[in-house]
């Protein structure tokens, strides 16, 4: 499938994956993340059951301490 | 110059350069009221900008979008100024011990009495943010923990959809200018490097902080005014 990821376009070989699954094979192992799929927020107990698609639009954004 | 010949001229002559000047101030007059200046002034005193944290984002970002007169600033926090914040954050030595709010209203009104400040001494929760920034026209993340970034991120993208919001992200250490960049998702708009965490080893100190903060300010002010009126020159 082809999603666009953080605003790049990606080819991934599943056909469909949960968020979570797509954070560990994008490898993005930070701790504090924002998600958004179709601009719909997912929070973190919503990761397994969110799927994403062919098409599909997310943002991964990670998040750091200091201000 | 033109003194120097007064005497040599006619009452007549006299006269015609008083009304010269006299017309010329009013041009002036009339003209400074269609000047950039003018109307950056009066377009943004309708404008109200939110302000989560009175840190060393929030405190240099409400500093200068109070200085180009931005009409009401509100700001919140919960904390007080003690001496480890003054490498970064504007506040003064005869401020420590104060709470954040009140000594940074202080501040921003010393410089710009015009500005109005709505300060809220307290410790933000979601619900909060939905009550207190709902007439913004832009909120500015400026909170220190990233459990707080991603909580009025969230807050914001789920309840407030139609706000602007402006994020600080990576901002700690010194050097690495062109590490620091703004970010589009929509209207979330995250200013920073993206990636430096405060550490032992890389505190957050006034120039690094600044940057951000002022970028945020920037970001503030491109959202109220739209982009500015300059053609990029072929590179």
């Amino acid at each position: 499938m082809k999603i666009l990821l953080n605003n790049r376009s990606e080819d991934l070989d599943a056909q469909e994956l949960n968020v979570t699954e797509l954070l560990k094979l994008k490898n993005f192992t930070w701790k504090m993340l924002v998600v958004r799929v179709n601009g719909k927020v997912v929070r973190k107990h919503e990761y397994d059951s969110v799927t994403i698609s062919d098409g599909d639009e997310v943002t991964v954004l990670h998040l750091v301490t200091g201000g | 110059m033109q003194i120097c010949f007064c005497g040599k001229l006619s009452d007549n002559e006299r006269f015609s350069i008083f009304v010269t000047s006299i017309w010329g101030r009013l041009i002036n007059y009339l003209n400074s009221k269609h000047t950039a200046m003018h109307w950056l002034y009066e377009t943004l005193k309708t404008k109200t900008v939110g302000i989560a944290g009175c840190g060393g984002l929030g405190s240099n970002c409400a500093m200068a979008l109070a200085r180009v007169g931005v009409g009401r600033l509100i700001i919140a926090d919960f904390d007080v100024v003690s001496d480890s914040n003054l490498n970064r954050q504007y506040f003064f030595r005869d401020q420590i011990g104060k709470l954040k709010v009140y000594a940074l209203k202080e501040n921003l009104q010393r410089v710009n009495p015009e500005v109005k400040v709505n300060a809220f001494d307290l410790r933000l929760c979601s619900n909060d943010i939905v009550e207190i920034f709902s007439d913004c026209d832009v909120i500015v993340e400026a909170f220190d923990l990233s459990k707080m970034k991603q909580m009025i991120i969230e807050t914001v993208l789920m309840y407030m959809p139609e706000k602007y919001i402006v994020s600080g992200v990576g901002l700690a250490g010194w050097g690495e200018n062109n590490m620091l960049a703004t970010r589009f998702y929509d209207k979330l708009i995250i200013c920073g490097d993206g990636e430096i965490e405060v550490s032992e080893d890389l505190p957050p100190i006034a120039p690094r902080v600044g940057i951000v903060a002022h970028m945020q300010a920037n970001q503030v002010l491109e959202i109220l005014l739209g982009k500015m009126p300059y053609k990029k020159s072929q590179e």
